[in-house]
């Protein structure tokens, strides 16, 4: 209860939109800055898709089914190598476990939703999208699936073309360290996180990931970094005892 | 070449049911303990946290500087300023530093 009432007191006050298309235009209109972020890793994918032996359509196909870029390209990796199939697999479920932690805090946001529109949410409910839900939820909003839509397929579309892109003109690739594209996606996940710094236990649950996420990326090695020090962070927040409500 | 489309048809209704099954997990109990609440609130940070920290372990002082930069303007800025900012000073420093 604590913190319900400590998000809704922080909570600015916002109108829902007037029409369907006016939030769908919304959504749409905060993806600028995560095409920019993402487009690169589109391309990149493609790039190394097609290196790696699958055809432009498989590439293509596979950015449109998964649509998880992390998990994309460490599947690439181990498709490479001589290895089970199945062992692939395992890879690409463990670099998206994190997402039934994202299904589970967003099903909260959308009771209003219909059946439908939760299946066909779920299906791009990547770490931005989820992100961005959250935060527009913090402004007061109920979660218009519209909205949400705008977002999504926008962001879904650039993430298909920018793959077949890269697929087609995989070779053109300007040199990623110079351009700073390897690291674009820890700049771009620092600004999302640091949009939650409002929250109840914000701090306490940084640390606990942050080390517990590092431990993990050292000892048991990546992909389960982000799984361990995501659960260590929960369990965190989870044990300590609800915080006053400071005026 | 039918291993790569198994790969990918599986990949893919693997990664939609963890984008439904956290959900349909969770709808299946009437009430919410406030400790799992307060979990739930949790999770942004704590999965962006573990998407950014380990990067930290094998960057530069170039990517140290820059994510130090970006977090500094995320305080006072939007995302966009603050992405194009960290940006900014990271194909700088690495320029200088090479």
């Amino acid at each position: 209860m604590a913190v319900a009432l400590a998000m809704t007191i922080e909570a600015p006050v916002n109108k829902a939109y007037a029409t369907a298309t006016e939030a769908f235009v919304a959504g749409v209109r905060v993806c600028a800055p995560i095409i920019i972020a993402v487009l690169p890793f589109a391309l990149l994918f493609g790039a190394v898709a097609v290196q790696s032996g699958l055809s432009v359509w498989q590439a293509t196909i596979m950015s449109a089914s998964i649509y998880g870029g992390a998990s994309q390209l460490v599947g690439l990796e181990l498709f490479g190598q001589r290895i089970s199939p199945w062992l692939v697999v395992s890879a690409i479920l463990a670099v998206n476990f994190r997402h039934v932690l994202y299904s589970a805090a967003f099903g909260r946001l959308v009771p209003h939703w219909t059946a439908w529109q939760k299946a066909i949410g779920f299906f791009v409910l990547t770490d931005p999208q989820f992100a961005e839900s959250e935060r527009e939820h913090d402004k007061g909003r109920p979660l218009s699936f519209a909205w949400y839509m705008g977002l999504g397929f926008v962001l879904w579309g650039f993430w298909v073309i920018g793959s077949f892109a890269g697929a087609y003109f995989g070779r053109l690739l300007p040199d990623t360290h110079s351009t700073g594209i390897d690291f674009l996606l820890p700049i771009y996940f620092l600004g999302l996180l640091m949009a939650f710094r409002k929250r109840a236990m914000f701090m306490p649950v940084v640390a606990a990931s942050a080390v517990a996420s590092m431990a993990a990326y050292h000892f048991v090695g990546s992909p389960w970094h982000v799984s361990l020090g995501a659960l260590a962070g929960v369990v965190v927040a989870a044990l300590l005892p609800p915080r006053k409500v400071s005026a | 070449m039918s291993d790569t489309w198994l790969i990918i048809i599986a990949g893919a209704v693997l990664t939609y049911l963890t984008r439904a099954g956290g959900h349909l997990v969770l709808s299946r109990f009437d009430r919410i303990h406030p400790r799992v609440e307060r979990a739930l609130n949790a999770v942004p940070a704590a999965v962006l946290t573990t998407l950014v920290a380990p990067a930290t372990l094998s960057a530069g002082p170039a990517e140290l500087i820059a994510l130090l930069v970006a977090g500094l303007l995320s305080l006072r800025f939007g995302l966009l300023t603050m992405f194009l900012g960290g940006v900014a000073v990271l194909i700088a420093l690495r320029q200088v530093m090479g």
